[in-house]
């Protein structure tokens, strides 16, 4: 099971700024185990939606050149105080991870 | 035999759902609202043919699109780049690094009141042009910056 996120929401000047951060390895596929020479398999985040009050207001697809441990911040209009923010990520081998926050 | 007959009962009564409800299109086997992953865009090996992908080969330069990210990332495996766009109606903003092995980065659609602004930290093999394309009004804008990295993040 996939570390929880942590999320910040809060309202300034009128727009939601939401701040998520995931716990994810994000590897690339590029990148080689020096002593067997073998690359590390792929594992990284495809796609993240964000939802407000089930309005979708975020999707975003991802490719490995996110890095480690991503952060993902942008900002929603029409957001008010105490809606119901929630987010979730999928990786390249279906894993998957979802969480809710309140609008501060 | 009786237990065997629940078991039995039970799976027909659950299957029999599920396929009503697939019929009646109200469990997609795909993701609900999530577009499909843009396999030929994220893998493309070619800033042309990423911006092809991205529906975006005819995007035109604009100076509204803002990128803010180090001149001198000293780690290419975490920069962050925060872009703003202060054109109205931004639907979705494309970032991509012209010498990543695969030059699109990342690809975000926006709805409902998403202001045109994404901050995000990536990882780039060399210094790289990164550009950005933003789509507002159903057109293509673009804008370029460049980022030296001085310990590359692709691994090696």
């Amino acid at each position: 099971m996939a570390e929880p996120m942590k999320i910040r929401a809060k309202m300034v000047d009128g727009a939601a700024h939401i701040f998520v951060l995931m716990i994810h390895p994000m590897e690339t596929g590029q990148r080689k185990d020096p002593r067997s020479g073998q690359a590390y398999p792929a594992h990284f985040i495809q796609s993240f939606t964000a939802t407000i009050n089930d309005r979708p207001v975020l999707n975003m697809q991802c490719g490995p050149a996110i890095s480690k441990n991503p952060v993902f911040g942008f900002r929603v209009r029409d957001a008010k105080t105490g809606d119901k923010l929630v987010v979730t990520w999928e990786d390249n081998k279906g894993e998957k991870s979802r969480a809710e926050a309140t609008i501060a | 035999m009786n237990h065997l007959r629940r078991l039995v009962l039970k799976g027909g009564a659950g299957g029999g759902a599920l396929a009503c409800a697939l019929a009646a299109g109200l469990l997609r086997p795909t993701r609900a609202h999530a577009a499909e992953w843009n396999k030929a865009a994220f893998e493309s090996k070619t800033l042309a043919d990423a911006l092809k992908h991205v529906g975006a080969d005819a995007a035109a330069e604009s100076a509204d699109i803002h990128i803010k990210a180090p001149e001198v990332a000293e780690n290419g495996a975490v920069i962050p780049i925060e872009v703003t766009c202060r054109m109205a109606g931004a639907e979705s903003i494309a970032l991509l690094a012209e010498k990543n092995p695969f030059p699109l980065m990342a690809h975000a659609a926006l709805a409902n009141g998403t202001e045109g602004y994404l901050n995000t930290r990536f990882k780039m093999g060399q210094s790289s042009v990164v550009k950005v394309v933003v789509k507002a009004g159903g057109k293509h804008y673009i804008a370029s910056r460049e980022i030296k990295v001085t310990i590359g993040g692709c691994g090696g």
